[in-house]
């Protein structure tokens, strides 16, 4: 679907452009909890409107973490999948914007664990290396990066709920799933994601034909958000009865 | 107090691949049925190809009685049994068909006489200590006419090997002899897996597509497979998944003879002091209902089968249905399918638009297809190279130490190899063994108080062993199509709650040691049937639906045609 919808791309506009205030009225107005067929998909947006590399004059406006938690998970997204001479990564991938909105919904059983997780990573920082992870030189970002990735950030002193290690995996495989995720739910922006590993592309029919282009190195990414067609329901699938007669 | 409803000849608890199957000879002949489904009915708009939804989110958990009922698993009785992790299955009209992978195999004539035949060609002492595997009441010719039916009920894809002792090496060449080809041809296979197969061919085995219940053309009016990538553990969108939610059931419905009733959970299944069942009480909300049928079948997956039976206590059976030679929950198994084998290849495999059902197969070394005489083993694995892959899942692959896990180094390294790498599905010989059982966890239970089954099991040094051999062969196979990494998982251990879980009812000629006789009515019910795996005293070395709904076309079959004796 490539048909222009003010609405969704007014969002992505005011997300990263506007004031706080408006900014939550408009994803209040046009979020993911929008009713069936109004296509929210932010992924709907034609690629041309939304520049890569996002030379974004303002901020995201988080929902569930606060500027503090923000800064410090965007700052990790950052090393994880860096901006490189490769190309974009999480950052711009918008993957602290997937785990901030799942925070609220799907992911929000691991929301506690983003609470003291990041406290506990920003007291390692300061109590191994002098200062805030953001403030850090970027040597001594991967080498805090590598003790709580290898569990040696785990001690009273950080205060991490079990080892620092699964703190570390909990964020990798969310930072992961920001970035190579369908669109739909915040995160790949501009199929960052995609691009980067090469995927053709969400398509609801591969004939043999288009097989054998992707075999030859022919088929170019569609850049497409599963929920850019009208054939699915977006939401969680309904609880709600379809039929219930007791032998009558 | 429960509502007690108008009876019904026959209630089927749980709609799944197994209940409903059994839907339609039941619906053919006339019978009236009530399909008890906890869960709800589900279409082709809910099966979005969303990796976040389907895979990272399992979404069909959401809708799941089973969630609340996750057995807890150890691996020996002097361990303390915990709940780890979710529950594999779910809960909907057609059951976990709906996003199952829907390899559709036929047993190896050897799995139905693992005793017999090992005994025959090796001597008795090669059948593993403490194994009570058993030969199955009867052979694959008797099942032969059942595969049959299905393949053809629901649509089966794939190439035939042995058409009444015909063979094609195009298929599997150690398949049983089979009346007729498969209705309709094999999946297609990419440039990849062409690959594959001429390598297994070099190294003088005898590769072959597998049979899967997708169609790969058009078939009774329900669309060819759209090979969109989302096929494993996501619905289909287009119905070519043949699942009974889109064949068996609403051809039952149509005969007017099967009401199905959504979102009825089944607490317990009621008898008279004769020891016949009566009928079943289930919850809808938390609104109680009785159900009265003349008979009743369960067909709720293994683990729930189990528990049914043992939490349906009363006079004539007081430590649970059909348990008064107390074999309920006994030679439990759960298919070795770890033990994994992982390549990384110097070019792009192109899986995106792959699905898991859509592979080489070979079989020279499952079953008894090669000689053991030399081995300290029995039984073997079949070896299964797919097309499957899926952006979240290939960005988060192993990098076989060749980059670090995260950085720039790894976005490299992810950049070239996110498309070069593959895993191979290695499903192999397990037997039961007495030390392998299911039982009520003595402390842990689900929302409405009841307890969840209890694991106590482990993979002994049969599978073991056969799990390494496995792992050579299929490193052999992945060097030979140029891979330039190959990873071994580990062998195995405890059995965790699984797909492929069997026994728990077995079903055999002698009562003292099985729960149903050969038509999988119960030995002490006379109108009490049992559907599933948790009927097979064996695992082959393939996936165990096509069986499980063979036979529960049997059963049902067996059923309608005896009825006045049965009920009587």
């Amino acid at each position: 679907m490539t048909d222009e919808r003010p609405r969704t791309i007014s969002r992505r506009a005011l997300l990263r452009g506007a004031g706080a205030a408006g900014a939550a009225a408009a994803a209040s107005a046009v979020g993911v909890s929008a009713e069936p067929g109004i296509a929210p998909s932010p992924a709907a947006a034609p690629p041309a409107m939304q520049p890569a590399g996002a030379a974004a004059p303002g901020r995201v406006v988080y929902e569930q973490l606060s500027a503090d938690e923000a800064d410090v998970l965007e700052a990790i997204a950052d090393q994880l999948i860096p901006e490189d001479e490769q190309g974009p990564g999480a950052l711009a991938a918008d993957a602290v914007v997937y785990i901030d909105r799942a925070l609220g919904g799907a992911l929000s059983g691991s929301r506690e664990a983003y609470r003291g997780g990041l406290a506990a990573f920003e007291r390692y920082c300061r109590s191994s290396r002098g200062a805030p992870f953001r403030e850090l030189p970027h040597v001594d970002q991967v080498s805090v990066l590598i003790d709580v990735e290898t569990g040696a950030a785990t001690g009273a002193r950080t205060g991490f709920a079990g080892s620092s290690g699964a703190f570390f995996s909990m964020v990798r495989s969310h930072v992961l799933q920001g970035t190579f995720g369908d669109p739909y739910y915040g995160g790949n922006r501009n199929f960052i994601g995609w691009d980067l590993i090469k995927y053709p592309g969400v398509r609801t029919a591969v004939s043999p034909g288009l097989q054998t282009a992707l075999e030859a190195g022919e088929l170019e990414p569609n850049h497409r958000s599963a929920y850019d067609a009208d054939n699915f329901d977006k939401a969680v699938v309904s609880n709600a009865r379809t039929e219930t007669h007791h032998g009558d | 107090m429960a509502t007690r409803l108008p009876g019904t000849d026959v209630v089927i608890v749980g709609l799944g691949a197994a209940g409903g199957v059994a839907a339609l000879p039941l619906a053919n002949a006339g019978l009236d049925i009530v399909g008890l489904e906890a869960g709800s009915r589900l279409t082709k708009r809910d099966f979005a190809p969303d990796e976040i939804r389907n895979n990272v989110r399992d979404w069909p958990f959401a809708v799941r009685k089973c969630a609340t009922e996750v057995p807890t698993t150890r691996r020996t009785r002097a361990d303390t049994a915990v709940q780890r992790g979710g529950h594999p299955m779910m809960n909907a009209v057609g059951g976990t068909t709906l996003h199952y992978w829907a390899q559709s195999w036929r047993l190896n004539p050897w799995d139905f006489k693992v005793v017999s035949e090992t005994t025959r060609r090796y001597g008795a002492s090669r059948i593993p200590a403490g194994s009570t595997v058993e030969d199955w009441p009867f052979g694959y010719e008797e099942l032969e006419p059942f595969y049959d039916r299905i393949e053809h009920e629901i649509g089966v894809s794939g190439q035939a090997g042995n058409v009444r002792g015909q063979k094609n090496p195009r298929g599997n060449p150690f398949e049983g002899p089979r009346d007729r080809d498969y209705p309709m041809p094999a999946l297609r296979w990419t440039g990849f897996l062409d690959r594959m197969a001429d390598s297994a061919r070099t190294l003088g085995w005898q590769p072959f597509p597998g049979p899967a219940a997708i169609n790969s053309q058009a078939y009774q009016g329900r669309s060819g497979c759209m090979y969109h990538g989302h096929c494993n553990k996501g619905g289909c969108h287009v119905d070519a998944k043949n699942s009974p939610a889109v064949t068996t059931i609403p051809r039952a419905e149509a005969t007017g003879r099967l009401k199905v009733v959504t979102h009825a959970t089944v607490t317990k299944i009621e008898t008279d002091n004769q020891g016949k069942v009566t009928g079943v009480t289930y919850l809808q909300d938390r609104e109680k209902f009785f159900q009265p049928a003349r008979f009743v079948f369960v067909s709720t997956y293994t683990y729930e089968n189990v528990r049914l039976l043992l939490l349906s206590k009363s006079r004539a059976f007081p430590i649970g249905l059909s348990n008064n030679h107390a074999q309920v929950g006994k030679h439990y198994l759960s298919h070795h399918q770890g033990a994994g084998v992982t390549a990384l290849f110097p070019y792009d495999l192109h899986a995106w638009y792959g699905l898991p059902a859509q592979g080489v197969a070979v079989d020279d070394f499952a079953d008894d297809n090669f000689d053991h005489g030399g081995l300290d083993f029995i039984g073997g694995g079949n070896m299964w190279a797919y097309s499957d892959r899926r952006p979240i899942s290939a960005a988060s692959m192993g990098t076989f130490g060749r980059a670090p896990s995260w950085g720039s180094a790894w976005k490299s390294f992810i950049r070239e190899n996110a498309d070069r790498t593959n895993s191979a599905y290695i499903q192999k010989t397990t037997l039961p063994y007495a030390a392998n059982y299911l039982d009520l966890d003595p402390t842990v239970t689900d929302p409405l108080g009841f307890p969840v089954i209890r694991i106590t099991a482990e993979y002994k040094d049969n599978e073991l062993a056969l799990a390494a051999y496995l792992q050579d062969k299929m490193a052999r196979w992945y060097r030979e199509a140029g891979a330039i990494e190959v990873l071994r998982s580990g062998l195995g251990g405890q059995m965790g709650v699984t797909t492929h879980a069997y026994g728990g009812t077995r079903m055999g000629d002698d009562p003292e040691t099985n729960v149903v006789n050969r038509y999988g009515l119960s030995h002490e019910v006379p109108n009490l049937g049992v559907l599933g795996a948790s009927v097979m005293g064996t695992s082959g070395a393939r996936n165990p639906t096509l069986t499980a709904q063979a036979l529960a076309w049997r059963t049902a079959e067996h059923v309608a045609k005896n009825w006045s004796s049965i009920v009587a």
